[in-house]
């Protein structure tokens, strides 16, 4: 068992797409959470080879796209100080804020590293201790664990060049959010499995129960992809709406406790703005009291911080799932990988950039080329 | 391309095909082999120089000159860690400037190499490219003729920077470019993917991480010769360095203004490139290669071709991977495993590992 | 959100929240912290995101799934749909 190729068989494939298209027999609104789970579906061709009836709604869970404007642009000012050293992953590079982004400011001359592991964040900090590292902690559950150990052993080592740029954001709110929305059209959940995997799938519970809507935590290889699809719409078709688990070989019902226990100490729940969508109570997580002073937003102070978004972007209806990407007028002419006029065509993630990278073909949108 | 021929510094006039607005500086894209490479070419450096057709541009220019056909080309190299498994910087400069000028189908003959030395650095790691790039001329029977070494202040250079250029004979009646590709072609790789990038990140600073896995840097006008050989109906080379074998069938297929579909199950990727370009999210397709070539060949001379490569040391493991249609032109299409398409689109600058 | 990527744990080293482990990508190795995963040990396969483990895999539920995947429509006609080129 190596939990790759297994999953990615093409018979095991063929029969769940055959289960799927047997039990539908109505249109169906399923939005997958999980920015991975998007780019998943795009990257197969999955929504291709499903019914017509079943229609899929990329959710809001790229926490690239979601990372509010006001936060970039502090992230672009503190990458700017000379004594900086600005640590990210990969993915926030290219997401604009009002003006540039973090690859322009490495090109002026800021010092702005991409790590893979916050913990490499932390161990610069260590070997260069005349420097100033920030990391930009951005991410959902999966990821806040990894920036607070990295909080936590700074704290404890008394590592006094280290801060963090905090902008995490938490899943359950904001499926609350789009649930309690009068233009909600979302039929059924299929939940975030890595999310699952540390939080647990208790909190889901009581929306199942409230909002009388199937859940389905779902992984992220195509069979787990169309398992949880599956599954979605066979409570559907049959007026269930249960909370099941599709990815039980990486998802316990209690979650990781040692990982909730660090992400307890370290960050508390606090109201966050999500990008495109506004402000939802209760959906993200700052630093607690005992670690502030490694709050990199209170260690350098960049002045006020003035935002300007595109009139034309309408990344925060796509986050909503209210129209799909090429529903923008915007869709691949203004707002392209090259030119994003926002985040969710930056992020590999992003609901916009997976259907410009991989669906053009049936797309009404002119493929631009040399010689084209 | 009428709409370009105007002042090209100022990027408010780059107005085809996308609208360049986001970057006034040059930033590590523009030199990635992607999207913003080729806008730089098209909007900046062409109407500058004036002259080419973008869709004819090649890695080696097709020159005439005292009634013989030469092939001329030119590169810099410019690789962090200069030493990385499978090679270093002076396999890559000469390599690879001998593969530019074989994708034009011509027998590599000499080369020119210049140095950028950034002061401090030791005259041993100097002299070990210096050997590697005599070493591999030499097996590739191919004559470093002349050269230049220039030294810049420390802190302005990144240890070592090596440019060749090179000129070959193109033989009588071989006519081979990127706009040459006609539907029904097939498309073939000369053999697994995505080794030289993977290599070179697995020794990149603060990203270390252990393979097996060696740059697959090697000469390709021995295999060319033998596939030239073997039938008449090649229409394209390319090699697919930076940018991978997305970028380069995207090239091919705006330059040939045809659509390319590619089989993702015929296309062969080490499992430890897969393994690689797992955890670090990064797209196998996007990977840089030093030793592989993509071809274009008319349906008739497939098999002939095919089997000349799979005698050939540097073609092992030539495969079909897909073909040229008439439908959606300048497009790249893949058939995934699981029977979905999608498009493969030309990576936009460097890959970036990401979390999500 | 959240790539993460099955490997195999082959050696581990120090203890609790600085505990780590080199794991096998298949072919590939990386050092990752196994400070969430105290239960996980060498030769269990665990799911890594930014350079963390984040839950042991559980072969018996993995292949529990792949039979049940395997058993769908056991007896009928394959190929009910668009057929895969």
């Amino acid at each position: 068992m190596r939990y790759l190729d297994e999953f990615n068989d093409p018979a095991l494939a063929r029969r769940l797409l055959d289960d799927v298209h047997r039990a539908t027999t109505r249109p169906w609104a399923i939005m997958e959470v999980c920015g991975g789970q998007t780019h998943s579906i795009v990257r197969h061709g999955i929504d291709q080879l499903l019914p017509e009836a079943i229609e899929l709604i990329h959710g809001p869970g790229c926490p690239v796209c979601v990372t509010p404007l006001e936060v970039i642009d502090r992230a672009l000012a503190i990458a700017s100080r000379p004594e900086v050293v600005f640590c990210s992953f990969g993915d926030m590079l290219r997401v604009p804020g009002s003006e540039h982004d973090l690859l322009t400011v490495k090109s002026r001359g800021g010092d702005v590293r991409v790590v893979y592991s916050p913990l490499d964040a932390l161990a610069l900090a260590e070997a260069e201790p005349d420097r100033q590292v920030v990391l930009f902690a951005i991410g959902f559950e999966t990821t806040a664990p990894a920036n607070a150990l990295a909080v936590l052993q700074a704290h404890q080592r008394g590592v006094t060049n280290f801060s963090v740029l905090v902008s995490h954001v938490l899943v359950p709110p904001a499926v609350t959010a789009i649930l309690a929305s009068p233009s909600c059209r979302v039929q059924a959940f299929l939940l975030a499995g890595h999310v699952c995997s540390v939080m647990g799938t208790g909190q889901y519970a009581p929306l199942v129960r409230q909002h009388r809507v199937p859940m389905v935590v779902t992984g992220f290889e195509p069979l787990d992809v169309l398992e949880g699809i599956r599954r979605a719409v066979l409570q559907l078709e049959s007026g269930r709406a249960e909370l099941e688990n599709a990815y039980p070989r990486a998802v316990r019902d209690e979650g990781n406790e040692a990982a909730r226990r660090v992400l307890a100490d370290v960050f508390e729940v606090c109201d966050r703005t999500w990008r495109g969508i506004g402000t939802i109570p209760a959906s993200g997580l700052r630093l607690a009291e005992p670690y502030r002073r490694l709050d990199a937003e209170a260690r350098f102070d960049v002045g006020a911080i003035r935002t300007g978004e595109s009139p034309l972007c309408r990344s925060g209806e796509v986050l909503q799932g209210l129209i799909t990407p090429h529903e923008c007028e915007a869709f691949g002419t203004r707002c392209t990988p090259r030119a994003p006029l926002g985040a969710t065509m930056v992020s590999g993630e992003g609901a916009c950039a997976a259907y410009y990278r991989y669906r053009r073909l049936d797309q009404p949108v002119a493929a631009p080329g040399r010689g084209g | 391309m009428a709409d370009v021929a105007g002042p090209a510094a100022d990027p408010a006039t780059w107005s085809c095909p996308l609208p360049l607005r986001d970057h006034d500086t040059v930033v590590l894209g523009h030199g990635g082999g992607g999207r913003l490479s080729a806008e730089l070419v098209e909007h900046l450096f062409l109407p500058a120089f004036g002259g080419a057709d973008p869709a004819g541009l090649h890695d080696a220019a097709v020159v005439e000159a005292g009634g013989a056909r030469l092939a001329f080309s030119t590169d810099s190299y410019v690789v962090r860690p200069l030493f990385f498994p499978g090679g270093n910087i002076g396999h890559l400069a000469v390599h690879g400037t001998i593969n530019d000028v074989a994708m034009a189908g011509a027998t590599p003959l000499f080369l020119s190499t210049a140095f950028i030395v950034e002061e401090g650095l030791p005259l041993e790691v100097l002299g070990r490219v210096a050997e590697a790039m005599g070493e591999a001329a030499r097996l590739a029977g191919v004559r470093l003729v002349t050269g230049d070494t220039k030294v810049v202040d420390q802190g302005h250079g990144d240890g070592l920077f090596v440019t060749t250029a090179g000129v070959g004979l193109v033989p009588p009646g071989v006519h081979i470019g990127p706009d040459r590709a006609r539907p029904g072609d097939a498309v073939i790789v000369s053999g697994s993917i995505g080794r030289h990038g993977i290599a070179v990140l697995s020794v990149r600073e603060g990203l270390e991480f252990g393979t097996v896995v060696e740059s697959d840097t090697a000469p390709l006008h021995g295999l060319v010769a033998a596939m030239l050989a073997a039938a008449p109906g090649v229409h394209v080379l390319r090699d697919p360095t930076r940018g991978g074998l997305a970028a380069t069938l995207n090239e091919i297929a705006a330059s040939s203004a045809v659509g390319v579909e590619i089989a993702e199950r015929a296309v062969p990727v080490p499992p430890e490139v897969r393994a690689a370009c797992g955890f670090l999210g990064l797209d196998p397709y996007a990977v840089a290669n030093e030793g592989v070539l993509v071809a274009f060949v008319d349906p008739a001379s497939v098999d002939a071709v095919v089997g000349a490569m799979q005698d050939h040391p540097q073609g092992r493991g030539a495969a079909v991977i897909g073909r040229v249609t008439d439908a959606h032109p300048g497009v790249v299409a893949a058939v995934t495993a699981i029977g979905g398409t999608r498009i493969v689109d030309l990576p936009l600058g460097e890959q970036l590992p990401r979390i999500c | 959100m959240c790539l993460g990527v099955p490997g195999r744990v082959v050696e581990i080293h120090g203890e609790d929240l600085g505990r780590t482990a080199r794991v096998d990508f298949g072919g590939v190795e990386q050092v990752v912290s196994l400070a969430y995963v105290p239960e996980v040990q060498v030769g269990d396969y665990t799911i890594v995101h930014v350079g963390f483990a984040i839950t042991r895999l559980d072969e018996a539920a993995a292949l529990e799934t792949l039979d049940l995947f395997a058993e769908l429509g056991a007896g009928d006609e394959p190929g009910t749909t668009e057929p895969s080129p």
